[in-house]
């Protein structure tokens, strides 16, 4: 072999690449079939949508956040209205909780499915994805009917949501519940027994507990790595404290955890059921009253005009935990909005998981962690040499000097 | 629909995101699928857009993805129609006012169908195939 081929090659994928369905590059260093280095920028799909945020108003705003991300719209709406709702002190009624429960619990649904179908369409499955992508429309249809879209529901807003869900409609749901119910145990053979499957998703992609823990990683990618985390249960919001949610973890099917692609698909599997069992009690459980706390808009921007202080709002998205921090000071339009998307705590195990894997494996790998780029990509401003981005050192030289400045 | 006799071959969509929410886009896999299943008429969606006949672009084109389009552009094959999904590559939609955006679509590459809606229904998509069909055909006939 010369020389020249044992160094290795390069492989850029992206940003436009069938395997992916949202612009990103990858850059690969090669070794034989090997992946020895990942290297990936994103970016491309960065439109400054926190910068507009501070030029509109939160009514205006929940139009916005819905567009963040075309599959998880709703855990942004809602988190970002939790934070502003929180400045405002306005209190959501009861009866609008356990309908923005219901609302993000079947996005959660039609989000692990669709999660599901792309995952099998890149093993080379193709009739698991058609199959997938076709349960998925039910729980569409389900949203098309209380809220009257299909994509970007545009169903809550600050102090609540824009319609009721009542007890007529409550059927509908019932079938829908039951008809993923029926198919559950099908999908769960057919993803988790099927030896294709197996083959190329056990032992693929491995994140041990402690690497998931140092990379940050939250949501499915975490639970599957056997860290016991879920927004939904370790700090509950809108209805999910008076209902029964526990974590869902690998261990609860298979007895252990081991933090590889299979692990990733139990997961998300066993959290469509967990999303049927929510909805169910949400059902039962809801209580009668208003929908919003404000119904006139007018009335609702005052509140928020008037509104000063910060604060955080945490969801439980599909993909992991969605953070808005927000900060108001008594002008219509936030003085500061921050998005951490789940998929910007997620992509870092990208450089952990991808390594030493082969070629063959790298789109079921990087689909793995559910990537949302839409959701993710930033920028960072560099003007003159200046860096926003602070190292631990520096935050401490800083903190040092704060100290000292008080004490004198 | 019924297809005319001069539609002799299937027609083959790539798909480009410029930067979108994917809303548009899971909408675009979504009608792909067994619910509204257009592969019985021969479209898909295929990987280069050295194969394609219709180029479908979603989202608002950032400024990253300018230069990107207009390569996927040049490199499909005449007759070809592009189509744009969504009404934030048609003013910008809700992002109008963004500062990284080189969009609309139709300032980047010649755009021959649009199809509104945030995101459209897929109804809406497929009628806009439909669409791109006719004036693919009629390019066609010029050519021949």
């Amino acid at each position: 072999m010369s020389e020249e081929a044992k160094k290795g090659y390069s492989v850029p994928i992206g940003p436009i690449h069938p395997a992916l369905k949202e612009p990103i590059l990858f850059t690969f260093q090669m070794n034989g079939e090997k992946v020895e280095k990942v290297d990936f920028a994103p970016g491309k799909a960065h439109r400054g949508i926190e910068w507009m945020g501070m030029r509109r108003n939160p009514v205006q705003i929940v139009h916005l956040t819905d567009r963040i991300c075309g599959i998880c719209g709703v855990s942004h709406t809602l988190a970002f209205s939790r934070a502003v709702e929180q400045v405002a002190e306005i209190e959501v009624p009861e009866r609008a909780h356990y309908v923005r429960t219901i609302i993000a619990e079947y996005e959660r649904i039609q989000s692990h499915l669709l999660w599901a179908g792309v995952a099998a369409h890149e093993l080379g499955f193709d009739t698991l994805f058609y199959l997938a992508w076709r349960v998925r429309e039910e729980s569409l249809d389900v949203i098309e009917y209380l809220t009257g879209n299909r994509v970007n529901y545009g169903i809550v807003q600050v102090g609540g949501v824009r319609r009721d869900i009542t007890a007529d409609q409550f059927p509908r749901i019932e079938a829908s519940l039951s008809y993923y119910e029926d198919l559950f145990g099908k999908m769960l053979t057919l993803f988790l027994e099927d030896t294709t499957i197996k083959m190329r998703s056990r032992n693929t992609g491995v994140m041990n507990q402690q690497e998931a823990l140092e990379l940050c990683a939250i949501g499915p990618t975490a639970r599957a790595s056997g860290l016991n985390m879920d927004v939904r249960q370790d700090s509950p919001y809108a209805a999910y404290g008076d209902v029964d949610v526990r974590a869902v973890m690998p261990e609860q099917y298979l007895g252990e955890a081991r933090g590889d692609v299979y692990d990733r698909i139990v997961v998300r599997l066993l959290e469509v059921k967990q999303s049927i069992d929510i909805v169910r009690q949400c059902m039962d459980q809801m209580p009668a009253g208003e929908v919003t706390a404000e119904p006139k808009i007018p009335k609702l921007l005052a509140l928020c005009k008037k509104a000063e202080g910060e604060a955080v709002g945490r969801v439980e998205a599909p993909r992991g935990e969605c953070l808005h921090y927000v900060r108001m000071d008594g002008h219509e339009q936030p003085l500061a909005w921050k998005v951490k998307a789940s998929t910007y705590s997620n992509q870092m195990s990208w450089l952990k998981i991808l390594q030493g894997e082969q070629l063959a494996d790298i789109p079921i790998i990087v689909a793995s962690i559910d990537p949302c780029m839409s959701c993710t990509d930033r920028v960072t401003v560099l003007r003159d040499g200046r860096r926003d981005v602070l190292t631990k050192e520096e935050l401490h030289r800083l903190s040092v000097e704060k100290t000292r400045r008080l004490q004198s | 629909m019924r297809l005319s006799p001069s539609f002799n071959r299937s027609l083959w969509v790539f798909h480009f995101n410029s930067g979108s929410c994917n809303g548009c886009d899971i909408e675009i896999v979504a009608i792909l699928t067994p619910r509204y299943d257009p592969e019985r008429f021969g479209v898909r969606l295929v990987g280069s857009p050295k194969h394609a006949d219709v180029l479908l672009v979603t989202g608002p084109v950032t400024h990253d993805m300018t230069s990107r389009l207009q390569r996927v552009y040049e490199q499909m094959p005449d007759p070809k129609v592009v189509m744009c999904i969504g009404t934030c590559g048609q003013s910008g939609g809700v992002f109008y006012d963004s500062y990284n955006l080189d969009g609309p679509v139709g300032e980047v590459i010649p755009v021959d169908v649009y199809v509104p809606g945030c995101p459209p229904r897929p109804e809406a998509i497929i009628d806009g195939v439909v669409k791109a069909i006719a004036k693919l055909e009629r390019l066609e006939g010029e050519s021949s």
